[in-house]
């Protein structure tokens, strides 16, 4: 490549690279100005008026109750899905990996078919459901439904993970009389870390970044910080001191994880796809 | 339920357990994530399908009747249509993106931040992405940034005037987008040109009270002003004491028919002059490029632009998916394979174009078909980037399943549109399923 093919080279991908993170900052900096200001003047005007920046909207936001209260629903909910279809997914893949059984590859076929099916498909089904057993409403059911939709990928992740493992391994630690559970907890989960944490990081950010399912089994007093933002949207300009700080608060988590585990985050992504 | 399985499983101690045991045992590790699976995903999507032909409440059977209607009633086909747009669009032009980026940045020196960047949006919920977005596309040019940079490069090609909103005042008359003075002026004439309708502000702080010019032979002379004195009175079409010039008022000097021959523009006290003018007889014209309103911004999550706009939004968050698959491709393409592309003549296009994106074409299908699916359930991104007022112009099929179900309580027709949604993910889950059976095999 000649010096000036490589120079413009460089200066369109740096132009590209800008055009990806300015809306960010733009959403960040509309945060830390006043909400008056954005009726006035772009949020770029801080770049040469930096008196214009202040913590105002985030002090008022840590104030408001619901604001506060939907950041730690999204923990209560987030937390729990996570955990749960990692061990759920862990055991099922277990056993469709080293148990044999009549029709297990049929029934792995059949759960891992699961994967595409919208859901869009359990909504109302399941909101009857909730209804009738009285947990609609409830963070229970937001956890139950994300676990269940997160189970296919994560069994069929898991399952070609612990199936790529060393047939040694199981058959000594059985010759040696060692239980399928000693087995599953003493080889397995220490051996399947990598594929565990892949999982736990990719269904931690999807459960933390879902709107639609929070939107339609929660309620208030149980809502997800997206749920309480989507709220606000019916008057984007009167409330964008709330919708954008709160945004990006909401932002926060995810991005520290995908900082600290980005390759974890693009392999669990590249796993996914092969699907 | 997990903690039920653990001693249960912990009594199969022998090395070698019979077919019965294991059932027991494969049945213990399973059970949860069965129930889950079967409770939760399985039996709705019989019980969906089934609500699909009842009426609104569950009540009783209605045939056909839903599915009728899902293909009569315009919202529905308007989130159809919409859906179509979105799946031929965004797929292509997300894998083709993450191609050039991926390769692109191949060779770059800040090849970890360029890529980090590029991947970030995927972090974050398409709710923030979408709320970056809706900043990005406000209307005024002072508070959204796009037609800010838009109204940048206009200011360059069409300055806006300083004195939109002006109306002729007596004597004067609209001509196309600018004014003329009723009168025609022969040289030696002295025109007053007046202007109403400008709000004080507009008024720039240079003006100074208006100057009527003396006559001088072969000149045609004025004065622009604001016909508007203070406190009323004065006379309509005529400069009047207290009344303002209006500085920088670019003015013609026409023929009868309208060909121009000269043009000037105004001082800080209104006045002007044509030196030299010849014989007339003239028209004088204030120029429409006085009037030009600034640039008002194009409205794109207005009901036209409102589709494309959201699915620029939608492009940004996905290329950073695409180009780190892709790249991971890129990055299993033995060295050699390129190089000798290149000893053996091929130039740096035909060495893509024939070996490298053919060599990439199973993560190219990948890219593909998982947007494929994902767009055609994309749901969050609209509901937060189309205001409540253009819902019904951005509407897809998965908001219109959450709208009908949920929002106008007709579960007999929502279900028949996720089952709409249902049907088009069906034959690529199939493509799906058979390439990861031909992995496995």
């Amino acid at each position: 490549m000649t010096r000036v093919r490589r120079a413009s080279l460089t200066a369109a991908m740096g132009a590209v690279g800008l055009l990806w993170l300015v809306p960010t900052v733009g959403l960040l900096v509309t945060a830390l100005r006043p909400r008056r200001l954005f009726d006035e003047s772009g949020w770029w005007q801080a770049v040469t008026h930096p008196s214009q920046i202040t913590l105002e909207n985030f002090r008022r936001i840590l104030d408001n109750h619901q604001i506060v209260r939907s950041l730690g629903n999204t923990v209560l909910i987030t937390v729990p899905a996570t955990v749960g279809v990692v061990l759920l997914a862990a055991l099922a893949a277990y056993a469709f990996a080293w148990i044999e059984f009549p029709g297990r590859d049929v029934l792995f076929l059949a759960v891992v078919a699961l994967l595409v099916v919208p859901l869009q498909m359990a909504l109302v089904p399941v909101s009857n459901l909730y209804g009738r057993i009285g947990i609609f409403g409830s963070i229970l059911g937001v956890v139950l439904f994300h676990v269940a939709f997160g189970l296919p990928f994560a069994v069929f992740l898991l399952r070609n993970f612990f199936a790529s493992l060393p047939r040694e391994l199981t058959e000594a630690a059985r010759l040696d009389g060692a239980s399928e559970t000693r087995i599953f907890l003493r080889i397995m989960l220490p051996l399947g870390r990598p594929a565990i944490a892949s999982l736990a990081i990719f269904q931690f950010l999807w459960v933390w970044n879902d709107l639609l399912v929070a939107l339609i089994f929660a309620r208030t007093s149980t809502a997800p910080i997206t749920v309480a933002i989507q709220q606000q949207l019916r008057s984007f300009g009167g409330n964008i001191d709330i919708i954008s700080a709160a945004s990006f608060l909401s932002m926060v988590i995810p991005l520290a994880v995908f900082f600290a585990f980005q390759r974890s985050f693009a392999r669990g992504l590249l796993a996914g796809a092969v699907k | 339920m997990t903690v039920a399985a653990a001693p249960a499983g912990r009594r199969a101690r022998s090395g070698r357990v019979g077919a019965g045991r294991r059932w027991l045992v494969a049945g213990l590790f399973l059970t949860p994530a069965l129930v889950l699976l079967g409770a939760l995903v399985v039996y709705p999507i019989v019980a969906t399908v089934v609500a699909s032909f009842k009426d609104a409440t569950g009540a009783r059977f209605v045939g056909a009747d839903n599915y009728r209607t899902l293909f009569t009633n315009h919202d529905t086909l308007v989130a159809v249509r919409n859906n179509v747009v979105w799946v031929a669009v965004v797929p292509a032009a997300v894998t083709a993106l993450g191609l050039v980026f991926a390769v692109l940045s191949e060779r770059l020196t800040f090849q970890r931040a360029f890529r980090t960047v590029v991947f970030m949006p995927m972090a974050v919920s398409l709710l923030a992405g979408g709320v970056i977005w809706r900043v990005v596309y406000e209307q005024s040019p002072h508070r959204g940034l796009l037609n800010a940079g838009l109204d940048a490069v206009v200011r360059v090609f069409h300055p806006p005037g300083r004195y939109p909103g002006a109306i002729p005042s007596e004597g004067m008359a609209a001509s196309g987008k600018g004014m003329v003075l009723v009168q025609t002026v022969c040289t030696g004439d002295v025109a007053q040109l007046g202007l109403v309708g400008l709000s004080p502000q507009q008024v720039p702080s240079s003006a100074k009270p208006g100057r009527v010019p003396s006559t001088a032979p072969g000149d045609v002379t004025g004065v622009v002003f604001r016909d508007f004195e203070p406190g009323g009175g004065g006379q309509r079409g005529t400069l009047d004491p207290g009344e303002m010039g209006l500085p920088a008022v670019k003015v013609d000097l026409r023929t009868t028919s309208g060909k121009v021959l000269a043009a000037t523009t105004t001082a800080d006290d209104g006045s002007f002059a044509f030196h030299g003018a010849g014989s007339g007889p003239f028209r004088l014209a204030v120029s429409g490029s006085n009037f030009r309103p600034a640039f008002a911004g194009i409205q794109w999550l207005g009901p036209r632009l409102i589709t494309p706009s959201i699915i620029v939004a939608y492009i940004w968050i996905w290329a950073g998916f695409a180009m780190m698959v892709i790249a991971a491709g890129l990055a299993a393409i033995p060295r050699e394979i390129l190089e000798a592309a290149r000893v053996d003549g091929a130039s740096e296009w035909q060495t893509f174009r024939r070996v490298t994106v053919p060599l990439l074409a199973p993560e190219m299908g990948v890219v593909f078909v998982t947007l494929v699916i994902y767009v055609l359930k994309v749901f969050d991104i609209v509901l937060v980037v189309a205001p409540p007022s253009e819902q019904n112009d951005a509407n897809v099929i998965a908001l219109e399943m959450w709208r009908t179900a949920f929002g106008a309580r007709n579960q007999g027709l929502g279900s028949a549109a996720a089952v709409l949604l249902f049907a088009l993910v069906l034959p690529v889950m199939v493509l799906n399923l058979r390439r990861f059976r031909a992995e496995r095999a």
